[in-house]
């Protein structure tokens, strides 16, 4: 399997990683064996839990201090990074091998400018004068395309978009001309559209540079559009490898088939029957934020969401669908009266939410209810499962026993074990997590259920399970569900309508298979062509008709 | 259960758990080994310790067992302490939890407040509010902890402050909970553990503050109290020392007892922030 061929920057070989005892497996990864050749973008794919971020952490030999490496070699330049001394690594970190982070807020030291944080590398590696360093940072900000890069290198990280602040990674990670650069999910935190610029703009800086890439990611679509190569990875072992194309159009293992057909398709199931009555109508709802300033001076006011109308036919699902910032989730909070909106009317059985007061919303609270993004921050740790889904039929003065009892049955009808509602919290996985949300949202019998992000969180096989079961409960329950995504595919899945937000306005709305199939505005047309391995899906999709 | 094997993976909690045993069975054993009042006179005055073998640890300037007080002692200190925390941390965490949740002008309102008592040196007000209310051992003990709440308001405020905007607690007002039920059942649990922590802290001050109102002989004399016996041993300080430094070093190891504890509680509690 692992076939080293001569060009080879990086091999490594039976590589294992130990965990200290009590982990949920002995070893982070075990017999791992793979090689990049000096020319190829090698994607290294898999779900949470996989090894993957441990394998870059252990080439690096940035482990944390009770993993260690217990076997096989890590070979670079000739020699083993596995048993390289302390001095040699540091050399060879930034010099040899260079970084990218997921979230590069964090990854940035706040309280420095850009220019000085990518400056530093080359003060710290090599004998350079000021003026000198000077000229090689701007022009490595040239060369990673951020806009104007003069300004750039004076801003501090904040002042800069997520966009331009992995750019400035990226040069960063470039600055001593490493022969390797390895990227751990550099574009997972940032929105589609950008991510789309960034994978073009690592692409480019490949082939232009001749530096070979080892890029970790958990998304096929992100593997389709940049590998030449691919590793597949579950529980800290090498399932399958080979060249993208192979992977991608002929996967071998069973595991890498579930995970390319997780994928989910870029088209819209055929439309369903739509009912004539709507059960919610939101119109002209704004909400602006304003902060700062006393006595009205200085006030600096966000318009958030601007005068925005919608309607949802009852046991439809409307999908509201943008980027970061679009407004999307405040207006999703607007909605159950988290937040209270400043203007609009919103029409459920007959009440205007919008301007009930915190008493009423409390009373009526039973008939719309939500699902959030996090399922590791919206479930209370110190409560037991039963009792966080039995909450809400309490408050609202069902006896403990009988909504204790009752929501055994939600367990069951969740697809979750009805007597794990002994557990806590922290027992339960990621996707069991967002079930047990769904029970807790369903307890109350909800004619309307808000889901923020429901499944952004979680990996695309256990995001696929849950979208199916949102959509069975859906056709059973009769609900009817408002669902806010920033991702196209999780939408074109399960909503009957959508509904694209840009800076707090709706740009587009109309049916799913019209909104996706032929995009009139600008900005959902660049939203679906942004969509990582677009051509391959559907490819994909064509193949499957 | 994770919590308390972290505890005891730690020498240092482990050894200040033991030395407050230490303290709490003295407290528990006095009337066993001393049926006597502590305060009254039992032999010649400034016996040095270890000399007379009815008087383990000697006698002070005015003829009373030092052993006797200071296993009376303990249980003063411990009592002082206990109570001076509990009354700190009940007020700290009301003011601080209906500052967190409602920020606005409820929280300016308690936050003012409790900066006017902060600005305060504790001490200072301690010694008014002795002065005012006259110094039994109920008013030392209330005076003490009404001195103390604005740390624990402070670290209590800020943890509702993190939490209230968390996931869960919005799930729990989507679900039609009053206010009260999110503060104490959702929110108030998950604040506790580091305001729990901090109670160690309050408490070795408390113990302290007690001991040194004694000392300006502002505390309780009708009480057998580790600071009561510095207060007298001071007319002595430079040839029987022993008088003042032996109830010094019980203070000494129950702070550093209490201390112990409270880190040690903290990584338990906190495992990650051990980790570093």
């Amino acid at each position: 399997m692992s076939e080293t061929p001569d060009n080879a920057v990086l091999s490594i070989e039976h590589l294992g990683v130990r965990l200290p005892a009590g982990a949920d497996r002995p070893h982070a990864l075990s017999d791992v064996s793979l090689s990049i050749a000096s020319d190829e973008i090698l994607c290294v794919v898999g779900e949470s839990g996989s090894g993957k971020s441990m394998m870059a952490n252990a080439i690096m030999r940035l482990l944390p201090n009770d993993v260690t490496i217990d076997g096989g070699r890590v070979m670079f330049e000739g020699r083993d990074l596995a048993s390289a001394s302390v001095a040699e690594m540091r050399r060879v970190r930034g010099a040899g091998i260079a970084m990218i982070f997921q979230e590069p807020m964090t990854a940035l030291n706040p309280l420095r400018t850009i220019g000085d944080q990518i400056g530093e590398m080359f003060s710290i590696h090599t004998e350079l004068s000021k003026a000198e360093i000077g000229a090689k940072v701007l022009a490595l900000l040239a060369d990673v395309r951020i806009p104007d890069p003069k300004v750039a290198a004076k801003a501090y990280p904040h002042e800069l978009s997520g966009g331009q602040r992995q750019r400035a990674m990226i040069a960063m990670a470039l600055a001593l001309d490493p022969k390797l650069l390895i990227a751990d999910e550099p574009t997972t935190a940032l929105d589609v559209t950008t991510q789309a610029q960034i994978l073009k703009l690592i692409r480019d800086l490949q082939q232009r540079r001749k530096a070979a890439i080892l890029f970790i990611t958990h998304d096929f679509g992100v593997v389709a559009e940049i590998a030449d190569r691919v590793v597949v990875m579950q529980h800290g072992a090498i399932v399958e490898q080979g060249a993208a194309n192979t992977v991608l159009n002929d996967p071998r293992h069973a595991y890498t088939k579930q995970l390319i057909a997780a994928v989910p398709p870029l088209k819209a199931p055929p439309p369903r029957a739509l009912s004539a009555e709507n059960i919610l109508t939101i119109s002209g709802v704004s909400k602006t934020y304003r902060t700062g300033g006393f006595l009205g001076r200085g006030a600096r006011v966000t318009p958030t969401v601007r005068d925005v109308s919608l309607v949802l036919p009852r046991g439809a699902t409307l999908g509201i669908v943008g980027e970061s910032g679009s407004g999307k989730s405040t207006l999703a909070r607007c909605i159950v009266r988290l937040i209270d909106p400043d203007a609009g009317a919103i029409l459920l059985e007959g009440n205007d939410w919008a301007k009930m007061t915190r008493e009423n919303v409390r009373r009526e609270t039973r008939h719309i209810q939500m699902v959030f993004q996090d399922p590791f921050a919206s479930l209370n740790p110190r409560r037991k499962a039963a009792e966080l889904v039995a909450q809400g039929p309490i408050v609202h003065g069902t006896p403990r026993a009988k909504a204790i009892a009752d929501a055994k049955e939600l367990f069951a009808l969740v697809g979750l074990d009805p007597s794990a509602g002994d557990r806590f919290p922290h027992e339960f996985s990621g996707g069991q997590r967002q079930r047990i949300g769904l029970a807790r949202a369903l307890a109350l019998k909800p004619a309307v259920l808000v889901a923020d992000e429901p499944v952004s969180a979680l990996d695309v096989s256990v995001q696929a399970q849950v979208l199916k079961l949102l959509a069975e409960l859906r056709q059973r329950l009769g609900l009817s569900i408002v669902f806010i995504t920033h991702d196209l595919r999780v939408a074109a899945q399960i909503c009957d309508l959508v509904a694209v937000m840009k800076d707090g306005a709706v740009v587009e709305q109309g049916l799913a298979g019209d909104v996706f199939g032929n995009p009139q505005h600008p900005y959902t047309q660049a939203l679906l062509a942004s969509i990582p391995g677009g051509d391959f899906t559907r490819k994909r999709d064509a193949a499957l008709l | 259960m994770d919590a308390v094997k972290r505890y005891f993976r730690s020498p240092a909690a482990v050894a200040g758990l033991v030395l407050l045993l230490i303290v709490i069975a003295m407290a528990i054993s006095a009337g066993f080994f001393y049926p006597r009042d502590p305060l009254a006179l039992a032999g010649r005055p400034l016996i040095w310790p270890f000399s007379n073998p009815r008087f383990l640890l000697g006698t002070d300037n005015s003829g009373r067992d030092i052993a006797a007080q200071i296993l009376y002692g303990a249980r003063i200190s411990l009592l002082i302490g206990g109570v001076a925390t509990a009354i700190a941390i009940l007020i700290g965490i009301f003011v601080g939890a209906f500052a967190g949740y409602y920020g606005g002008w409820v929280d300016t309102v308690l936050m003012r407040v409790t900066e006017a008592f902060q600005t305060l040196p504790n001490f200072v007000l301690l010694l008014v509010l002795v002065a005012v209310f006259g110094s039994t051992l109920t008013t030392v003990t209330i005076a003490v902890g009404v001195v103390s709440w604005p740390a624990p308001a402070r670290l209590t405020r800020a943890e509702f402050l993190s939490l209230r905007n968390r996931e869960f607690v919005q799930a729990g007002r989507t679900l039609g909970m009053r206010d009260i039920q999110l503060i104490l059942g959702e929110i108030l649990p998950n604040a506790l553990p580091p305001v729990i922590v901090y109670a160690s802290v309050v408490m070795a001050v408390a113990i302290l503050l007690e001991s040194a109102l004694a000392f300006l002989r502002l505390s309780d004399p009708n009480v057998a109290s580790w600071g009561n016996l510095i207060g007298l041993g001071r007319d002595v300080l430079r040839v029987q020392w022993y008088v003042s430094a032996i109830p010094g070093i019980a203070i000494l190891m129950t702070v550093l007892a209490v201390s112990l504890v409270g880190q040690g509680l903290n990584d338990a509690l906190n495992p990650r922030l051990k980790s570093r």
